[in-house]
C-alpha cells in the first residue's frame, strides 16, 4: 500500500517531480554499489603504494601481487589446511550454542540454578582464549578436541546472555494470556519463549560465527601441526609473508562465509519486524 | 452461526449471578511497604451482562478483572465465578481476556493466533482451524487471515484479539481498556462491534475503560469505582434503549448521564 500509486491523473509537474525522484533513488543505488568495491580497491593500491613506494623487503610484509601469486600457487595447502579449522571452528559453533541454549532453558526455569551457575559462567568467560587454550590443550591433548572446545568456550556465553534476555523477555500481557489460558511451562516455553528469543539467539550467533574461527585458529597456535592457525606460524617462522598472508585471507573468507550463512537463516526465520517497531 | 454461539443466558437459570465479589480486598506488597488496591469491594454481575468499569487511574480496575479471573488471589474476600472459584472457571477456559495491547504473537499470523487457546488445550488441528476461521470471519477479517500482526492497524489487530478471546466460547469476556490506544474514529466502531457481539453471543462482559462515552455507550450498568484503595463509588444503570447506535450520544438522557458520570469521576479521584 506504500507503493507509490499510479500516474492516471497525476499532473504533469507531478510527473517531473516524480522522474527527480527515482532519478535521484538510481543515483544513490549505484552509489550504494560502487562505493565499497572503491573502498576495497583503494585499500589494495593505498597498500602496493606503500609496499613499492618505502621498498618494504618481501619479508617484513609483502605486496598485494606477492599475495595473490602465493595464494595460486599454494591453493592446496591452504584449503588442505582450512578444513581442519573448519570443523573445529563448526563444531564448536554447534557445541557452544546448543550448551548455552539448553544452559538458558534451564536457568529462566530453575532460578537457584541461575543464582549458582551464572556467576561461574561469567568468571570464565573472563580468562583470556589465549590463557584457556594452553589449559585445555594439556588436558585433552593435540587432536581436534581441545580446539573444538575452544570454539564452543567463546560462543557459548555471548549466546548464554542473549539466550537469557530472549527467552525472560516475554510480554508481559503475552504472559498473562498464557496463564489465563492455562498453559503449561512447556506451552510457554515452545509456543511464546522459544520463538521471542529466536532474534536475540540470531544476533548472537552472528557474533559467535566469527568468534568460532578466531577460537579455532588461536587453539591450533597453541598446539597443532594442521590448520590455519598451525599455517600461519609455519608461514611467520619460514618468513613466507605470501603464504601468511594468505592463510590470514582463508580464515576471514571462512568467517565471512559462516556470517553469510547465519544472515540467510535469520532472513527466512524471522518473518516479524523486531520488538517494538509494531 | 447460532450454532457457533450457544447463548449461555438461555442455558442457565434466570437470576443467578455469573461474578460475586463479597468483600474482597487486595493488597501488593512494593518495596517495603503494603499497597492496599482494592478495599472491601463487593459486586454481583448477572450472566449475560455489559458491565462497564469506570474510574480514575489507580482505581484498582485491572487487578479487579485479574481477581475475576484468578490471576490474582484476593487477600481477604471471596469470589465466585460460575458458581466455582475464579482459578477453576478459567481453567474450564470459561473465561476470555483482551488486553490493551491487543497482545498478539508477532510470529504468528492472524489466523495462528485466534487458534492458539484451541491448540494450548489440545483441540484436534482441523478442528482448530476451522473454528478459528469462523471466529475471523465473524470479525471481519476473513480476507486477513494471513497477514502477520505488524502487517495490521491497531484496530484489525484489536479485533484479532477479541475472536482469540471468544474462540473457545468463554462464558465470561473479561476486557482491559481494549480501545485505549486506538484513534477515536477506530475506537466508535469497536464500540458498535462489541455491542453487536454482545447481542449475538450473550457473552457476559467486563469492560474496564476510563472514557466515560465508552463506558455510557457500552454498559447496560456503569460501575463507578474511587481510587486508592480502589472501592465501589457507585453503580449506575444506564436507561437507554437496547438497540442503541452511536447516534445515541446525541442524546439528551446520554447527554446527562455523561455528566452525571463525569462529576462522579471527579469527585472519585
Amino acid at each position: 500500500m506504500t507503493k507509490p500509486s499510479g500516474s492516471l491523473n497525476a499532473t504533469a509537474s507531478q510527473n517531473a517531480a516524480l522522474q527527480v525522484y527515482l532519478a535521484k533513488r538510481r543515483k544513490e543505488k549505484i552509489l550504494d554499489l560502487v562505493l565499497p568495491i572503491f573502498g576495497v580497491v583503494g585499500l589494495l593500491f593505498f597498500w602496493w603504494a606503500v609496499v613499492k613506494g618505502f621498498h618494504v623487503r618481501p619479508f617484513i610484509a609483502p605486496s598485494p601481487l606477492l599475495v595473490a601469486t602465493s595464494f595460486a600457487r599454494n591453493h592446496a595447502i591452504l584449503f588442505g589446511n582450512l578444513l581442519p579449522t573448519a570443523v573445529e571452528a563448526v563444531g564448536g559453533f554447534l557445541i557452544g550454542n546448543l550448551t548455552a541454549i539448553a544452559m538458558a532453558i534451564l536457568f529462566v526455569h530453575v532460578k537457584p540454578l541461575r543464582q549458582i551457575f551464572f556467576p561461574v559462567a561469567v568468571m570464565l568467560n573472563s580468562i583470556p582464549v589465549v590463557a584457556k587454550a594452553p589449559i585445555l590443550i594439556l588436558i585433552m591433548g593435540s587432536g581436534l578436541a581441545p580446539k573444538t572446545t575452544i570454539a564452543a568456550f567463546v560462543c557459548f556465553f555471548p549466546t548464554l546472555v542473549n539466550m537469557l534476555e530472549g527467552l525472560g523477555s516475554v510480554d508481559p500481557q503475552v504472559m498473562e494470556l498464557m496463564e489465563i489460558l492455562s498453559a503449561s511451562k512447556a506451552q510457554v516455553l515452545f509456543k511464546v519463549r522459544f520463538y521471542n528469543s529466536l532474534p536475540y539467539l540470531f544476533s548472537s550467533m552472528r557474533i559467535a560465527a566469527s568468534m568460532s574461527v578466531i577460537g579455532a585458529v588461536v587453539g591450533e597456535w597453541i598446539g597443532s601441526t594442521r590448520g590455519i592457525g598451525a599455517l600461519i606460524l609455519q608461514a611467520t617462522y619460514a618468513f613466507d609473508t605470501g603464504l601468511l598472508y594468505s592463510a590470514i585471507l582463508m580464515s576471514t573468507l571462512l568467517a565471512g562465509a559462516f556470517f553469510v550463512v547465519i544472515t540467510y537463516f535469520e532472513k527466512l526465520t524471522i518473518v516479524w519486524p523486531a520488538e517494538g517497531s509494531h | 452461526m447460532s450454532d457457533a454461539f450457544p447463548n449461555p443466558i438461555a442455558a442457565t437459570p434466570a437470576g443467578e449471578p455469573c461474578i460475586r465479589c463479597d468483600d474482597v480486598s487486595v493488597t501488593f506488597f512494593k518495596g517495603r511497604q503494603s499497597v492496599s488496591a482494592i478495599e472491601g469491594l463487593s459486586l454481583e454481575v448477572a450472566r449475560g451482562e455489559f458491565l462497564a468499569l469506570l474510574g480514575p487511574s489507580g482505581c484498582g480496575k485491572s487487578t479487579l478483572l485479574r481477581v475475576v479471573s484468578g490471576l490474582v488471589q484476593p487477600s481477604a474476600g471471596s469470589v465466585e465465578v460460575l458458581g466455582t472459584t475464579a482459578a477453576l472457571a478459567r481453567r474450564r477456559r470459561d473465561i476470555g481476556f483482551v488486553f490493551q495491547d491487543a497482545a498478539l504473537l508477532p510470529w504468528r499470523t492472524a489466523l495462528e493466533n485466534v487458534a492458539l487457546p484451541l491448540e494450548v488445550s489440545h483441540e484436534a488441528p482441523k478442528q482448530q482451524l476451522q473454528r478459528a476461521e469462523e471466529m475471523l470471519d465473524f470479525m471481519g477479517l476473513g480476507a486477513r487471515r494471513h497477514a502477520y500482526p505488524h502487517e495490521l492497524s491497531g484496530g484489525m489487530r484489536q479485533r484479532v484479539s477479541i475472536a482469540r478471546a471468544l474462540v473457545s466460547d468463554p462464558k465470561i469476556l473479561l476486557m482491559d481498556e481494549p480501545f485505549a490506544a486506538l484513534d477515536e474514529i477506530t475506537r466508535d466502531r469497536l464500540n458498535e462491534e462489541l455491542r453487536r457481539i454482545w447481542k449475538k453471543t450473550g457473552v457476559t462482559i467486563l469492560f474496564v475503560t476510563h472514557g466515560i462515552y465508552e463506558a455510557a455507550y457500552l454498559g447496560q450498568r456503569v460501575l463507578m469505582l474511587a481510587a486508592n484503595p480502589g472501592r465501589v463509588k457507585e453503580i449506575l444503570r444506564v436507561d437507554l434503549p437496547e438497540d442503541r447506535t452511536l447516534r445515541i450520544r446525541e442524546n439528551s438522557e446520554f447527554i446527562a448521564l455523561s455528566a452525571r458520570l463525569r462529576r462522579l469521576m471527579e469527585e472519585a479521584s
